[in-house]
């Protein structure tokens, strides 16, 4: 059955001329001429080699890279009931902005995504309105108040992808039991926000040096490892699938190896925020710097990004989580935790992890293409054959993030005034043309052999 | 001249609070005036804007302002619009319009004070931000001790109690420590903040060296802040940390911001002995803050703006 969502876009008729196609799981890190002939990816030529189609347009990939369509398993996109900070039309904008080609979005609206009827609308509101397809998690227990279970057969039949309660843990370990022994009826991939309440209480940011001096209440870092293993052992126990959201420190690392190693089906996700930044940006008390889990130390930070390179943790997450301007500006204490992701994923984790030599391009293109494959759906590829599902970026281009505001509803990006280099300039989903730089536009049209 | 104001300790430099306080010595010399007024501040408004309980900084904060001869409007958040759900950035935007020279807020959240120098052009002074500052108290604290000794240079100096829950522990380390006092915080190990040693102090989990401190300087433990036990009970607490005339050596100074819990953290013995300086930090109060008004309002800068 479909479970990913978008709206109907004319089928892609393209030929991208001489761009650097890097696809690590194809193996291809060269020059390549890329033919698209009705939303699917026709042929791979070298540069200069495939003839002008007698329909459709051609672009100068010259000085550019095509990647396979990037992918996010975690984002929030607010709808049903929170559209004054996201709504489906705007965050799959910001996707596609960002080269995304599918998301899955999360179940912590509100109404909360708990009834096959609440998803049901959602998947036909995603199949009008979405740039890019959509896919849903429905929660794991009713109003995600952790206490009674979902109708998760119901829920997977009218087309979720999984379960989480994220944004929040499921604290009793006697429900996630249950949880991961239904699983074996419904399927489905169990993803997990960790969290143990008795120790993040009323934390609004990592514990440590800086939330001593700032006189902020702290989240421990064992608040979240400590669930990670403990969710590991009951998952091993009844050898279900489930899978660890926003790992965000150290500690978390060792506690996923681990499991990983004692062979439980568990796979991680890490943010681009808490792989590029620490708890030291929160001395300007800038709410963007408010998200759960927390920036944490520069050790955590590199724990992360060496987890990210060796494969421990499987993929990048964005937890794209809008919130309105009147909710931000407020005092940090009181501001609701989230930062927006998309439109700047790919840049600052070019900028600031390949750029500065922490990890390899080719991993990071891997890991930023995985996450949906964890949930069972088809992982990009550039060949022949695939859908054309890639995106365009100037690895050259450097800009500064909303200097030109942004395609999401909400500004609230925890790199907002940076300057990053990378710049996505085509997106193609599900072999529809979902994003297009304006320059690319002006530039096509120029171009000569360019059919309108 | 631009926007300057008093956020945190960190905000002004050795020279700067050496400066503010020489002002303040000549400003006590006006509160033994009869008529205890200048005019340094005539025709200019003082917005005081309390959103927590306070009796002696909202009180010698209007009094300071009223003694340079400002016009003087004071809020609370009991009664006010603030009440009707107001956000804190419409207040300030409501208030700017009343043309304010300076902002005295105090808020029981961290940042508030930043937030406002950021959304007006009043100087902002800020009055207490949830746990993270109070830096008029810890100058007034700073003013109280120069008094009793002369300096501060290699004094050593004593907090004792609840340390996680008080913003007045943090700005005064960085003050004690900026006039050049070495400072040890000691305290139930549940109310000592993990990694409270980056602020430059040392860490001790009992009272047995508390011989070696010049000056004993007792938080208030503050209840109304704490939502779960942080230590067994209130006389647990007093019978570990407790500091009674006993417990002081002779020559040590006794120093607490108030208002005390008197029998929890302090004895009736220990506030009423001669080596109590605690009348004269609520003495100090009016002065200092006279000195901060007047520094930021009609001084040449002494502190630095806030980015």
């Amino acid at each position: 059955m479909a479970r990913l969502f978008r709206r109907p876009l004319p089928p892609a008729e393209l030929l991208i001329r001489g761009v650097h196609v890097l696809d690590p799981r194809a193996d291809i890190d060269e020059a390549r001429d890329v033919l698209i002939r009705r939303g699917f990816i026709a042929e791979l030529g070298a540069p200069g080699s495939l003839p002008v189609p007698d329909r459709g347009e051609v672009l100068d990939g010259s000085g550019r890279h095509a990647f396979p369509g990037l992918v996010d398993p975690h984002v929030h996109l607010r709808t049903p009931g929170q559209e004054y900070k996201e709504n489906l039309e705007t965050g799959t904008a910001a996707a596609a902005a960002g080269g995304f080609c599918a998301l899955i979005a999360m179940p912590n609206t509100a109404p909360v995504v708990d009834e096959a009827s609440v998803l049901s609308s959602l998947c036909d509101a995603a199949a009008r309105e979405a740039h890019v397809p959509v896919g849903f998690l429905a929660s794991i227990t009713r109003g995600l108040a952790g206490e009674e279970l979902t109708e998760m057969a119901a829920l997977r039949d009218a087309g979720a992808l999984g379960f989480t309660d994220d944004g929040r843990p499921v604290a009793s370990a006697g429900m996630l039991r249950k949880a991961l022994q239904y699983q074996r009826l419904c399927g489905g991939v169990i993803a997990l926000h960790e969290e143990d309440p008795a120790l993040s209480a009323n934390g609004v940011m990592h514990e440590g040096a800086v939330s001593a001096r700032l006189g902020l209440t702290g989240i421990p870092s064992i608040s979240e490892s400590t669930m990670i293993a403990r969710d590991a052992a009951i998952a091993g126990y009844e050898d279900a699938r489930v899978h660890f959201q926003h790992l965000s420190c150290i500690e978390s690392v060792a506690a996923l190896a681990a499991a990983k190693q004692a062979g439980g089906r568990v796979s991680g996700e890490a943010c681009p925020h808490h792989l590029t930044l620490t708890d030291d940006v929160v001395r300007t008390l800038d709410s963007r710097f408010k998200m759960n889990p927390p920036l944490r130390s520069e050790e955590d930070r590199r724990a992360l990004v060496e987890a990210l390179r060796s494969g421990v943790i499987d993929c990048v997450a964005t937890d794209h989580a809008p919130h309105a301007r009147h909710e931000k500006e407020v005092p940090f204490e009181q501001a609701p935790m989230g930062t927006t992701g998309l439109e700047t994923a790919f840049a600052a984790l070019y900028t600031e992890l390949v750029l500065t030599g922490e990890i390899e391009l080719g991993i990071l293109i891997e890991r930023m293409t995985a996450g949906t494959a964890l949930y069972g759906l088809a992982t990009p590829r550039i060949a022949p054959g695939e859908p054309a599902n890639l995106c365009m970026v100037d690895l050259g281009a450097r800009w500064e993030v909303g200097a030109n505001g942004y395609a999401s509803r909400s500004e609230n990006c925890c790199f907002h005034g940076r300057a990053l280099q990378g710049r996505v300039v085509l997106t193609l989903a599900d072999g529809g043309v979902a994003f297009r730089a304006r320059m690319l536009a002006e530039a096509a049209a120029q171009a000569p052999g360019a059919i309108a | 001249m631009s926007a300057r104001h008093l956020i945190s300790i960190e905000d002004i430099d050795r020279a700067g609070i050496e400066r503010i306080l020489d002002r303040a010595e000549s400003f006590a010399e006006v509160s033994g005036r009869e008529i205890k007024k200048v005019p340094a501040l005539r025709g200019r408004t003082v917005v005081n804007l309390f959103y927590e309980a306070s009796t002696r900084t909202s009180s010698s904060f209007e009094l300071a302002a009223k003694r340079l001869s400002a016009d003087v409007v004071s809020i609370r958040s009991a009664g006010s619009s603030v009440d009707k759900g107001e956000s804190l950035k419409d207040t300030i935007q409501t208030l700017s319009a009343y043309d304010p020279a300076a902002i005295v807020i105090r808020s029981p959240h961290v940042g508030a004070a930043r937030l406002v120098a950021g959304w007006c052009d009043a100087a902002v002074i800020n009055a207490g931000d949830g746990k993270h500052e109070h830096p008029t108290q810890a100058l007034l604290d700073v003013y109280t001790l120069r008094g009793a000794l002369g300096s501060l240079d290699g004094v050593s100096i004593w907090i004792v109690g609840d340390v996680l829950h008080s913003r007045v522990a943090r700005s005064n380390i960085l003050a004690f420590k900026r006039m050049g006092a070495d400072v040890t915080v000691t305290g139930p190990p549940t109310l000592i903040p993990r990694g409270i040693e980056e602020l430059g102090c040392a860490v001790q989990p009992t009272i047995e060296r508390l011989g070696e401190a010049d000056v004993v300087y007792v938080l208030r433990m503050q209840h109304e802040r704490m939502h779960e036990s942080f230590i067994p009970s209130l006389r647990e607490y007093a019978a570990r940390y407790q500091i009674s005339a006993a417990r002081l050596a002779p020559r040590q100074l006794l120093m607490h911001p108030g208002p005390v819990n008197r029998g929890i953290e302090l004895s009736a013995d220990a506030i009423d002995s001669p080596q109590a300086l605690i009348g004269e930090q609520v003495k100090a109060g009016v002065a200092v803050r006279m000195a901060v008004l007047y520094e930021l309002l009609v001084g040449t800068p002494v502190l630095a703006a806030v980015a």
